[in-house]
């Protein structure tokens, strides 16, 4: 690497269309949405900077409060699930064939490069009253009602008739949508994870006598942890600000932070207390963010000694 | 050897053989149905002759000429590709010159400078779409401009998040560049700008293409940004395709839906040939 004075005039060249870009569009346009965080709404399209907090105090009311725990918490849940199921994946994928390996991880992938609007789609034609589970479910009823006909047992005697579940627009929609879109962004940081794990220490545990749970436990997992953590936090904050699983799949009382933030500035028409909320979100990205960048750090130490 | 003899009594399963124990299989199986069944019935029943949706009765591609005939559907696809086209060409652009001053040079607030950077990639989307919505509204961009200008504003949001992500790339490729080659060429009397255009940016084509190929399928694909900066007249395919998804399931949004899919596959299957399928997945390991 050479110093940028060296060559001054090429160093400007390659540097300025790029910064420039940066800047005007979009250090500026977050700033715009900084100081609007400062403002307060005087007219229906008066907004005034005049530096006061009350928008953000505002955010701590408790109806704000709420949202923005529940969103915490169904990302939370999210993660959770996401890590559950992810493991014994991540699991299967080291240990496999080399030339297996590649197509597993390429198939688990793949889905993450069709459109998030698409997949969120198809979960709900999958979920919806007439979908495709409630009309399994329908079928297997029918068809059991009709061989308990054939013991005096029919017309609904014993289930009754077949009512739709309600699967759609509820809070474990939007986790199970969020599953299903983020599960990728857990299996990779796991399966690096797992594949840099030195496997004569698991030889080793096993051959002492301990067994697969034991050295899943006290072998595996703190081996692993950087990766798990890294995972978690990597399918954390995208969760955290998602917009158009909870939109979609959610009922009016599963809204989370990102849509709240959306109504403020497209219904409710206040930019002001949505910026606020914005930059609230941001913060809390930043954290995990750091959270991140710490353990990172640590775990590079750990290798270095 | 008998080959029967080795499919009946197969090796005993390894204490680390993992992946050939049957609750293991069978996660991976149950997962990869999760991920994959909503697909693909989604496919599937784009061909599917009812409007109910669920049955299947018989093979159509009725909804597939009604595609082609809704003109609103087309002008939205349309326009998605064309932003996506000049998305790429500015994005390809600006990314490998940000590879290039990462690369090459040493500058005071180089780690601010690539913090700031790597911003438009960790951002939660919602907030970078209602701050270019806010930018656009505040400085008066003008409205019912004749097309393609009045697609501007998208594409500027567009090449913003996505120009970040190419110089991610690009600089990857740059990484196993011999440094030396560019002295050579320096020291033979090449100027910087032949430096650049005959040493290192043949050097970088693979990178360039993988980015390119990244910032088309990340601008053909956004809703979240381009739902905050379009307009009535700026409808895009998935700002479209939004619209019939909360209105109803119909098999038109499946077809619809099964078009986007594909194109985004076509464009992901060239970017993974190009590159090597290894770097792509795990990150340059």
């Amino acid at each position: 690497m050479e110093d940028w004075s060296k060559s001054a005039r090429a160093f400007w060249t390659a540097f300025a269309p790029p910064t420039f870009w940066l800047i005007a569009f979009f250090i500026i346009p977050l700033s715009l949405v900084w100081l609007y965080s400062f403002s307060d709404k005087t007219g229906v399209t008066e907004i005034t900077l005049d530096w006061n907090v009350q928008q953000y105090l505002r955010a701590l009311e408790p109806l704000y409060l709420g949202i923005f725990w529940k969103s915490i918490l169904m990302a939370a849940a999210t993660t959770l699930v996401c890590l559950v199921v992810s493991f014994p994946v991540a699991i299967a994928i080291v240990f496999a064939k080399p030339n297996m390996r590649m197509w597993l991880l390429l198939l688990v992938v793949l889905p993450f490069w069709t459109n998030l609007l698409i997949r969120t789609y198809a979960l709900i034609a999958v979920l919806r009253t007439n979908g495709f589970i409630n009309s399994g479910l329908e079928w297997l009823v029918v068809n059991c009602d009709w061989l308990l006909s054939f013991v005096g047992l029919g017309n609904n005697m014993i289930i009754g008739p077949f009512e739709p579940l309600q699967l759609l627009y509820n809070n474990v929609a939007v986790v199970f949508g969020l599953v299903y879109v983020s599960l990728p962004f857990m299996v990779l940081p796991l399966y690096a994870a797992l594949d840099r794990l030195d496997r004569s220490y698991l030889e080793a545990s096993l051959d002492l006598g301990a067994g697969h749970i034991r050295t899943f436990a006290s072998i595996v997992v703190p081996l692993a942890l950087p990766g798990i953590a890294s995972g978690i936090i990597i399918t954390f904050i995208p969760t955290l600000g998602s917009y158009l699983t909870p939109d979609l799949l959610g009922g009016t009382d599963s809204q989370m932070i990102a849509n709240v933030i959306a109504s403020q500035f497209k219904q409710a028409n206040n930019w002001p207390f949505g910026a606020a909320l914005s930059f609230l979100l941001m913060y809390a990205t930043f954290f995990a963010l750091a959270i991140r960048a710490v353990l990172m750090r640590s775990e590079g130490r750990g290798d270095a000694k | 050897m008998n080959p029967f003899k080795r499919w009946r009594n197969p090796e005993p399963i390894g204490p680390l053989d993992y992946s050939r124990r049957l609750w293991l299989k069978l996660t991976v199986g149950l997962t990869l149905f999760f991920l994959y069944a909503p697909i693909i019935g989604l496919i599937v029943f784009s061909f599917n002759d009812s409007r109910r949706n669920v049955v299947w009765r018989g093979f159509t591609t009725l909804y597939y000429q009604k595609l082609f005939n809704n003109e609103v559907l087309m002008m939205a696809f349309g326009n998605s590709l064309t932003i996506a086209i000049v998305t790429t060409i500015f994005s390809t652009t600006l990314g490998a010159l940000t590879a290039y001053v990462l690369w090459r040079y040493r500058f005071p607030g180089k780690a601010v400078y690539e913090g700031a950077m790597a911003l438009p990639i960790v951002i939660p989307e919602i907030c970078m779409g209602v701050a270019m919505m806010v930018f656009f509204a505040r400085i008066g961009w003008p409205s019912g401009l004749i097309w393609p200008f009045n697609l501007g504003s998208i594409m500027i949001a567009h090449i913003a998040f996505s120009f970040p992500f190419a110089a991610i790339v690009i600089r990857a490729r740059l990484e196993s560049f011999n440094r030396e080659l560019a002295e050579c060429a320096r020291d033979l009397g090449a100027n910087e700008r032949q430096v650049f255009t005959d040493i290192i940016v043949p050097h970088m084509k693979p990178g360039l293409i993988a980015g390119a190929l990244l910032a088309f399928t990340l601008s053909l694909d956004d809703f979240v940004i381009t739902f905050f900066t379009s307009g009535p007249e700026t409808v895009t395919f998935p700002v479209k395709i939004y619209s019939m998804v909360r209105f109803s399931v119909s098999p038109e949004v499946n077809a619809a839906s099964t078009v986007l899919i594909l194109l985004t596959l076509i464009v992901t299957t060239i970017a993974l040939r190009l590159q090597n399928r290894h770097n792509m997945l795990s990150g340059g390991h």
